[in-house]
């Protein structure tokens, strides 16, 4: 006979919180945590002292101060008599401005240079490989500086535009002058009727995406092919062309003109702001070629062959077999490029160039002295974008994540 | 019956024909390679015609060049082309900095012990015994460069002894006593032994090198050491990180998380602002100590976060039964990390590693930024004096040339390794 006796109640002892596995995970997040809380704790006391006896203690005050300082390259209405708060929302939107700019022309870059190295035209595959090995192997803030440099240095200057016997001449037309001051190019002028025009193009934009659809639909339901390519370029163009001379031409182009020693007119793009762009271009450029290479080559030989073994044809089994799986591949490494690309632009310092981190790590933080302050802020707002950009990332990915059973 | 004898049947092979002259050798290859279609024409005579303009543009640049001027000016009167002359009269300036002329024979024993050092590390070939070389390494480089009695480094470098010699003495007796006295005592080594007995030691027997200050460190040396020491430093740490962040337990992988994007969301310029002007806040007042140290140990740090997610990659990649069959084997977590996974997982990570130390190393070119003397920095230098005012070129050419040694070869290493640990069936 047997009877069934509770096992024996074990008592805990101290030992038991190393040896026992049940609790010694236990124990050493517990004391992870307290060393972690430790650390923090004298950094934070350190940093209270210093600042404390230094007299500048943790304020953000200053930034609605009179800043004091100019800034020459900006998007919106600056003087040197506002805040030092004006000053680093102006060097954000030039940061935002150059990180724009620079990953549509490396994508551009990027994706010419990509599938153009893996031609079989030996020569262009050659050349690529040159350009893609040239610049990921020397550092970026080399080709800010040097680009720099090399527009400062070997351009002519404004004045040698000037007279009968000019040395230098504007380009494509009259209208885009390269100077050691910076490039001058036309800028648009919108003059009364030209919403009419930019609403036409937005409209025509989602007239587009609606054909698509509905072109789609159409083929499925009944088999024909309609000449979707050629449509969309029709739609693209023709309406807004139209409207733009019904309402007689009311966007014009205001030329840079030589006046006196120096250009006027048009839209100044100043060297440090051109040798930023030039540069970021290139150097992320050649980083989103490789990432455009391996995509491509990571798609396997056999899925070209079945679709050609289904009738598709070339550029069709680019579209519809190979592109869409390639692009799982290239996007999430091309969007921490532009992630990268974003982070690099702080290097503008190097040129001048009145960044995020010009205005607020720059200026704002040696004439203001809080650079506890300064560098805590730039270092939320680059985080705050660099997130965003994950964020972007990790919906992409959610999206055209293979949907598994 | 004739018919009978008649062979309808070729009994003798003919003799091969040549294959058509289009099809063989050369017009073969151009065939296919550069004129397989008329968009490929274009495309080769385009890109014949850009080499022909660069090569016009840069082959009497190249050739028609001085070596011998005083100042960009003169080198203008003797020859159109390049300027060579600026690196002939800052060549010293670009490797070494402002290092005294009379020590630098310590800077290239260094540099060429370091290769020794590295040897084994990148090498199967070389023998193990080396090693040991390597771990003295850090204190002999910091010796020979910094100077100043080798006791002190030395002292720290015992420190790790001591805590060993603590740790085996103890462990007999109780494992957790073990544990907790031997890093205990390595601390207690350092805040207050190591001076104190590096001191008296001097004192018998002084091997005393002259100090050089950071001040006068910079070039391509600079970078060097830098970069060296951040790769050094980044790989375990950025192993560590990695473990933590897969690790189950909460706390650890919080910290780890929040760490790695935290580093990862800013740009190193700013980690790099914290070192000049910030560090000095955090640490008790009135310590402060050296610039470079301070770079090198934010470097690290930023190099450290890239290298835990390259790791992690590594990590994810590997098959589930990896761990399975570890845990069955009945090893423990380090051991089976050790023996089993993180073989592993480095090697399918090597590409990334090595392109994570590419990027450290041509991220060091940023402390020009906040003041310190790197090729970069010196260019800024040698542009501002008005004997090269003006050059560009033959300047920012050099340097880019010696950073693309550096990198390209530590690419093409890189592949070497991923040959030689290759164990696929391909």
């Amino acid at each position: 006979m047997t009877a069934i006796t509770d096992p024996p109640k074990e008592t805990f002892r101290l030992s038991m919180l190393l040896y026992d596995t049940r609790y010694r995970s236990l124990t050493i997040q517990v004391i992870a945590l307290i060393c972690f809380m430790l650390v923090i704790a004298w950094l934070v006391d350190n940093a209270a002292t210093n600042l404390a006896a230094l007299g500048k203690p943790l304020s953000f005050g200053f930034l609605g101060e009179i800043a004091g300082y100019d800034i020459n390259q900006r998007l919106i209405e600056y003087n040197s008599q506002m805040t030092h708060g004006r000053a680093a929302l102006v060097g954000i939107l030039n940061t935002l401005l150059v990180a724009l700019l620079g990953c549509i022309t490396a994508t551009i870059i990027g994706v010419f240079a990509g599938v153009l190295r893996l031609s079989n035209n030996w020569i262009v595959a050659r050349i690529m490989s040159v350009y893609v090995e040239g610049f990921r192997n020397v550092p970026v803030l080399l080709w800010i500086v040097a680009i720099f440099a090399v527009v400062s240095e070997t351009l002519p200057a404004p004045r040698a535009f000037r007279g009968d016997d000019a040395t230098a001449h504007m380009l494509i037309n009259d209208s885009v002058a390269l100077t050691n001051r910076g490039f001058y190019i036309p800028k648009p002028i919108f003059e009364s009727g030209s919403m009419i025009v930019v609403l036409t193009f937005i409209l025509s934009i989602v007239g587009i995406v609606f054909f698509r659809k509905w072109a789609k639909a159409r083929q499925e339901a009944t088999g024909e092919i309609m000449p979707v390519g050629w449509i969309s370029l029709a739609i693209f163009f023709l309406p807004t062309l139209f409207m733009f001379y019904i309402m007689g031409r009311p966007i014009v182009l205001e030329y840079p003109e030589l006046a006196g020693f120096n250009f006027k007119g048009g839209i100044h793009m100043r060297n440090s702001l051109i040798a930023l762009w030039l540069a970021l271009s290139l150097y992320t450029g050649a980083f989103i070629a490789e990432t455009v290479r391996s995509g491509i080559q990571a798609v396997s030989k056999g899925q070209t062959e079945a679709a050609g073994a289904l009738g598709l044809r070339g550029p069709r089994i680019m579209r519809l077999v190979v592109l869409p799986q390639a692009m799982r591949v290239i996007i999430p490494p091309m969007i921490s490029q532009y992630l990268n690309l974003t982070k690099n632009s702080s290097l503008a310092i190097a040129v001048g160039y009145m960044d995020a981190t010009g205005t607020l790590g720059g200026i704002t933080l040696n004439q203001t002295g809080r650079e506890m302050e300064c560098v805590l802020l730039l270092m939320l707002f680059y985080l705050i974008t660099s997130l965003a950009i994950s964020a972007v990332m990790n919906w992409y990915n959610a999206a055209v994540k293979l949907k598994e059973r | 019956m004739s018919e009978m004898d008649m062979s309808y049947v070729r009994t003798e092979m003919l003799p091969e024909q040549e294959p058509p002259r289009s099809q063989t050798g050369a017009a073969k290859w151009l065939r296919e390679n550069l004129f397989s279609g008329w968009i490929n024409t274009i495309l080769t005579i385009l890109s014949l015609a850009f080499i022909a303009l660069v090569l016009h543009e840069f082959l009497p640049w190249i050739f028609d060049s001085t070596w011998n001027a005083n100042s960009l000016s003169e080198c203008r009167e003797i020859a159109p082309g390049a300027c060579w002359a600026v690196i002939k009269e800052r060549w010293p300036q670009l490797l070494y900095g402002f290092y005294p002329e009379e020590l630098r024979w310590r800077v290239n024993l260094s540099f060429v012990l370091m290769l020794v050092a590295i040897a084994p590390v990148l090498f199967t070939g070389v023998p193990r015994k080396l090693l040991w070389f390597t771990a003295a390494f850090p204190v002999l480089g910091y010796w020979l460069l910094w100077g100043g009695s080798l006791w002190g480094p030395l002292m720290a470098l015992a420190g790790f002894g001591v805590g060993a010699g603590v740790y085996a003495a103890i462990r007999p007796v109780n494992n957790l006593a073990a544990l907790i006295a031997g890093p205990l005592a390595v601390v207690i080594w350092w805040l207050a032994a190591a001076g104190p007995v590096a001191g008296l030691l001097a004192g018998g027997v002084p091997l005393m090198l002259e100090p050089v200050p950071s001040s006068k460190f910079g070039g391509f040396s600079l970078s060097i050491i830098i970069g060296v020491t951040g790769i050094a430093f980044s790989l375990p740490l950025g192993i560590l990180l990695a473990l933590g962040r897969q690790s189950n337990l909460f706390i650890v992988k919080a910290i780890c998380v929040g760490f790695i994007e935290f580093i990862r969301g800013v740009p190193l310029i700013t980690l790099l602002f914290v070192a000049s002007v910030l560090l000095n806040y955090f640490l008790p007042p009135g310590t402060s100590f050296d610039i470079i140290l301070r770079v090198v140990i934010m470097v690290t740090l930023f190099a450290s976060a890239y290298m835990a997610e390259v790791v992690r990659g590594g990590l994810a990649a590997l098959p589930r039964g990896q761990y399975e069959a570890a845990d069955a084997l009945g090893l423990d977590y380090w051991k089976a990390q050790r023996l089993i996974i993180m073989p592993q997982a480095l090697k399918i990570s090597i590409p990334n590693i090595v392109s994570t130390f590419i990027g450290l190393f041509k991220d060091t070119t940023l402390v020009s930024i906040i003041g310190l003397l790197d090729p970069l920095g010196l260019s800024t230098a040698i542009r501002a004096d008005t004997n090269w005012n003006g050059i560009v070129w033959e300047l920012y050419g050099f340097i880019a040339l010696m950073f693309f040694i550096f990198c390209y070869s530590m690419s093409r290493y890189s592949q070497y390794l991923e040959r030689k640990l290759q164990t696929g069936h391909r």
